[in-house]
């Protein structure tokens, strides 16, 4: 079953084509890597997935409805968890209220429910004992496990991971990937990542965008041995 | 006891407190402090909007106003009852904040203020045009004896103060209750990072709406008490500087604080008070004051008590 599907998906922002009539299917379940060079358009792709940059043609379809005109809370609320690029937590608000605000509303405003599930998804990405912290006082590997939990916190049918691993420490990174791991077959995943390491441990499939246009789909494996990929991205990056 | 019932605590003890004051206090005192609470109302619906949702609005005396007006207009020119006056100043406020806010969603950030700044100007404008019900500046005064309220004459010092309590304690068990639920916490989020909390799921143009509306009525509650328990109604209340006061009031009390706004409206109250008493220039006086409080305390009284020792003030 597919779970998200684009077709023809652009954005152009003035004479520039960020995202170029991109025709996308993502199964249920799986966790897919979105690869490509530094300007590919790749945040561009996922935002205009969860409603956070309007398209400028073509539609995207969520769990076969065609969502394209629906705003960002609503395809949240429809299923999507989305992890920004550039780390946005509460700063000044405890760790624990940053996970809370992610799912007190899908407990109804069960004060007892969301505290509950707040602890699980801090222990999932292992900062349970930072929860009475300030957020903006986590380093900074800590404030992005952080924005994983507010994510995961929501049991999203799909989540959107835009660069989760910069910036972090090599053991950070092992952690993630098992986590990610664990993660497969709970949720369907879409993963923007530029360590090539942690895409060939985790991903089933891997989409390389070059230039706003989709170069290459496939296994991992078929990725590593495709020509074009490594001349426009593997090769270089 | 746990923060929740510790903050309960806290704030019906000073209520209580201010009931029992009433009995202590000299008359001059008790007369200012009952304007003192009335105005806390206002700096109160302002603190919604400003201090927990983030929204700098520069016109905040619109909502008072229309709260004043909707009330006094209707007791003056319909020869309504002071209670059903009162609600047609909320109803004035109600729909006033539901239209601006309408409008006002299209806005952000500079915009938003500068579109508060000029519908409180227009509505300051619309008093004067219409001097012929409202006598513009100069204003008018509610007869005493419509003053009343089931029986209870309003003018009367003691029931005065009263009325003026109950207002407060209503207010501040209404913020208490909003800063606690997740409709606050959302408002709080919205400050704090809008765009992280709509990708969280939240619908930030309604949950700004029903702030402004929240702010708005609250304001206009404030403005209608405050003519039915002081008399009079004139164009001044609905000037740019009752547009600035409460954004006074609300920064040195404490901007995202329940207890900001009356320690704010308190303080600023009995330091003109007080200055005024000592030299002419008391303005000077107050200004440095104020200067001083925002280089050492720039979170306001409450918010930097809140900062040093008791993190758990709503
Ligand atoms: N709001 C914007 N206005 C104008 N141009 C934009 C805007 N957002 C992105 N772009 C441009 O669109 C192109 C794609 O950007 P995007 O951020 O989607 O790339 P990316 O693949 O996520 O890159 P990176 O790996 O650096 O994060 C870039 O050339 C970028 O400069
Ligand atoms: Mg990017």
């Amino acid at each position: 079953m597919t779970l998200l599907s684009t077709r023809q998906l652009s954005r152009h922002f003035g004479g520039l084509k960020a995202v170029e009539t991109v025709d996308f299917d993502l199964p249920a379940g799986q966790v897919r890597a979105l690869i490509g060079p530094n300007g590919a358009g790749k945040t561009t792709f996922v935002g205009m997935l969860s409603g956070r940059i309007p398209a400028s043609n073509g539609r995207v379809f969520f769990d076969g409805r065609d969502i394209t005109a629906e705003p960002a809370h609503r395809r949240i609320r429809a299923g999507m968890a989305y992890t920004f690029q550039i780390t946005s937590v509460y700063g000044r608000l405890p760790v624990t209220e940053n996970v809370a605000l992610a799912v007190r509303w899908r407990a109804g405003g069960d004060e007892a429910q969301t505290s509950r599930r707040v602890m699980e998804a801090l222990d999932r990405v292992g900062i349970a004992d930072r929860a009475d912290q300030l957020a903006g006082d986590l380093s900074y590997g800590h404030q992005r496990l952080l924005e994983i939990a507010m994510g995961l916190s929501q049991e999203p049918r799909l989540l959107i991971l835009d660069e989760p691993t910069q910036g972090l420490a090599d053991s950070e990174i092992a952690d993630f990937i098992a986590l990610i791991r664990g993660l497969a077959g709970e949720m369907t995943i879409l993963l923007i990542e530029h360590n090539i390491n942690v895409v060939m441990q985790t991903a089933d499939a891997i989409t390389v965008l070059n230039s706003g246009q989709v170069l290459a789909e496939g296994t991992p494996d078929e990725i590593r041995a495709n020509a074009a990929v490594q001349a426009a991205y593997l090769g270089t990056g | 006891m746990t923060d929740l019932q510790k903050s309960w605590v806290l704030h019906l003890g000073i209520i209580a407190l201010l009931f029992v004051l009433q009995f202590i206090l000299p008359a001059y005192h008790h007369g200012s402090l009952a304007r003192v609470m009335v105005l806390t109302c206002y700096a109160m619906g302002y603190n919604i909007l400003f201090g927990y949702t983030g929204l700098l609005s520069l016109g905040h005396a619109l909502f008072f106003a229309a709260g004043m007006y909707g009330l006094s207009l209707s007791i003056a020119h319909l020869d309504w009852n002071a209670g059903p006056a009162l609600l047609a100043g909320l109803a004035a406020g109600f729909a006033m904040a539901l239209v601006i806010g309408m409008l006002l969603l299209r806005t952000a950030g500079v915009a938003f203020m500068i579109v508060t700044l000029m519908f409180a100007q227009a509505g300051y404008l619309t008093v004067l045009y219409f001097g012929e019900w409202t006598r513009g500046d100069e204003g008018f005064v509610i007869q005493q004896d419509l003053r009343r309220i089931a029986g209870y004459d309003l003018s009367d010092p003691t029931n005065r103060y009263f009325a003026a309590l109950l207002l407060m304690a209503a207010c501040i068990i209404i913020t208490l209750r909003v800063v606690q639920t997740g409709f606050g916490r959302v408002l709080v989020a919205i400050r704090e990072n809008e765009e992280r909390t709509r990708m969280l799921g939240y619908d930030i143009q309604r949950h700004k709406l029903a702030a402004i509306l929240l702010s708005g009525t609250m304001s206009a509650a404030a403005g209608a008490a405050y003519g039915l328990l002081f008399g009079y109604a004139g164009a001044t209340f609905a000037s740019v500087q009752y547009s600035i006061f409460p954004l006074l009031w609300v920064l040195l009390g404490g901007a995202g604080t329940v207890l900001g706004p009356f320690i704010g409206t308190l303080f600023m109250f009995y330091l003109i008070d007080l200055s005024s008493e000592l030299t002419t220039a008391y303005m000077l006086i107050a200004g440095l004051v104020l200067v001083a409080l925002t280089l050492f305390a720039p979170q306001g009284l409450v918010g930097e008590l809140r900062r040093r020792t008791m993190r758990w003030l709503p």
